[in-house]
């Protein structure tokens, strides 16, 4: 792959224009926004106005929304086909289109109507994209020890804390934030020009560079008298809980995107690359590397679609199949990163080639959404829940 | 109450954790192995299965704690959906 210096304005980014309905304008549109300029991205650490731009018309940001809403009521299936499409091309989109994704279901699931009326248009179009604030400096899987609180003073909700981490906080104009209240870790929503906001870019990080990390402090922010999203108390779980399914739906669907990138550039590069007078594609050591891609691709994509698929159909079934999905996909990704960074060798660790930017951006995955270890407790213990021993 | 209604709820239960007795007068938070994850599968599990929305406001622990708390609010929904 050619490097591209993508600038941070002009109009490198024009045609094609149109809606993004399917994996196939999906396809082409990451084939023409995004995929040639993915280094430029990483080595950048920042996506141009111009690409955010280009995903509001083609209606990337929240297709699932429903049409009075601005959306176009997209399926999930569909929706996952399309993550993983931004995914293939690169990582630090999908994982904006990932957050923003997890806002606009929470307001649209949990939302008063008041709520949803004054956000959702916004979020369908992406004039206003949203970021998902639940990680800390101290607090990371554990939910539960989330230390930001929220208190309710003349009428209004004052957030106080600090939130690290947080994909596409330096680009939201909406913080979905967890933070304590008197009966348990409730969900809030906050705009970015709430007073007592400040945003400080994160960047230097290992992977997913250009996805616009920031720390958010919460200085006693004024959310105001209607932020709390969704119930106080027992059910307010259930947010964090349906917010995170769905985010995991959306980097599993990314991963199996990794995977594809990676067994895309290594067919190229074996077919091209030789060895004795032979393309590298004859070894057969190749061939079973690029074997365990494909099966592993296929299989990743799947489970995906399963996991979609029970999302349709409002089946309960979905949360564990996303979590399984997920996992798989995260781990996939990082084995076969790890496998195209070896086939293509020393070229393989510079920055001519794509493999190394996948690897980093692959390992990201088996941390963000869960880590990899937090889900082989969860998926465990939905298997002895199960048991009948 | 519709015992089909209560049945269903305790099939599901049941399936969810089969090495459990439970009532449908039992509460099953004090069993002590209801999670987060368990609580949006039974909320996803009742919407689907009787057509309903719980709204914010019906989502309180006190009609989650037995079968018989969550048959009447499948009831309670069945009725306003309704008359909607």
């Amino acid at each position: 792959m050619t490097i591209t210096d993508v600038p941070r304005s002009g109009t490198v980014l024009a045609e094609p224009a149109g809606q993004v309905t399917d994996r196939d304008s999906a396809r082409r549109f990451v084939d023409h926004h995004i995929a040639p300029f993915a280094a430029a991205f990483d080595r950048q650490e920042y996506l141009p106005d111009e690409l955010l731009e280009a995903m509001s018309t083609a209606g990337l940001w929240a297709p699932f929304l429903p049409p009075d809403t601005g959306g176009r009521g997209l399926d999930l299936v569909t929706l996952g086909a399309i993550h993983e499409e931004v995914g293939r091309g690169c990582s630090s989109v999908r994982s904006l289109l990932t957050v923003h994704t997890m806002v606009a279901w929470a307001v649209r699931r949990w939302g008063t109507a008041g709520q949803q009326a004054r956000w959702l248009p916004r979020l369908a179009t992406g004039a206003v994209l949203g970021a998902f604030c639940l990680t800390e400096p101290q607090t990371g899987s554990d939910a539960t020890a989330v230390a930001t609180t929220a208190v309710r003073r003349g009428g209004d909700w004052r957030l106080t804390g600090v939130k690290r981490w947080i994909t596409g906080g330096q680009r939201a104009g909406l913080f979905l934030v967890f933070a304590r209240t008197e009966h348990g870790v409730a969900a809030f929503l906050v705009p970015r020009d709430a007073p007592g906001v400040r945003v400080t870019p994160i960047g230097g990080l290992l992977g997913t560079r250009a996805s616009m990390l920031a720390e958010v402090t919460l200085d006693d922010a004024l959310a105001g008298p209607d932020a709390l999203l969704g119930p106080d108390g027992f059910s307010s779980g259930m947010v964090l809980t349906g917010t995170l399914d769905l985010g995991r739906y959306s980097v599993a669907a990314g991963c199996v995107g990794i995977v594809q990138a990676c067994l895309d550039a290594c067919t190229e590069y074996t077919s091209c690359r030789t060895i004795r007078s032979a393309p590298l594609r004859d070894l057969q050591l190749i061939r079973a590397k690029i074997t365990e891609m494909v099966t592993d691709v296929t299989a990743g994509r799947l489970l995906y679609q399963r996991a979609g698929a029970l999302k349709d159909a409002g089946d309960e079934a979905t949360l564990r199949v996303t979590l399984i999905a997920k996992y798989f996909a995260a781990r996939a990704a990082v084995r076969h990163a790890g496998e195209a960074v070896q086939i293509h060798g020393a070229n393989g660790i510079g920055a001519d080639y794509p493999v190394a930017r996948l690897y980093r951006d692959a390992k990201i995955m088996e941390i963000i959404e869960g880590s990899s270890e937090i889900q082989q407790i969860t998926i465990a213990d939905e298997a002895y829940r199960r048991s009948t021993k | 109450m519709d015992n089909d209604v209560r049945a269903q709820i305790h099939g599901f239960i049941a399936s969810r954790y089969p090495h459990a007795s439970i009532g449908d007068d039992e509460d099953i938070f004090s069993l002590g192995f209801v999670n987060s994850l368990f609580a949006m599968e039974l909320v996803m599990f009742i919407e689907k299965n009787f057509n309903i929305r719980i709204p914010n406001e019906e989502l309180r622990i006190d009609n989650f704690r037995t079968t018989t708390r969550m048959a009447e609010l499948v009831e309670r929904q069945a009725v306003a959906v309704g008359q909607g």
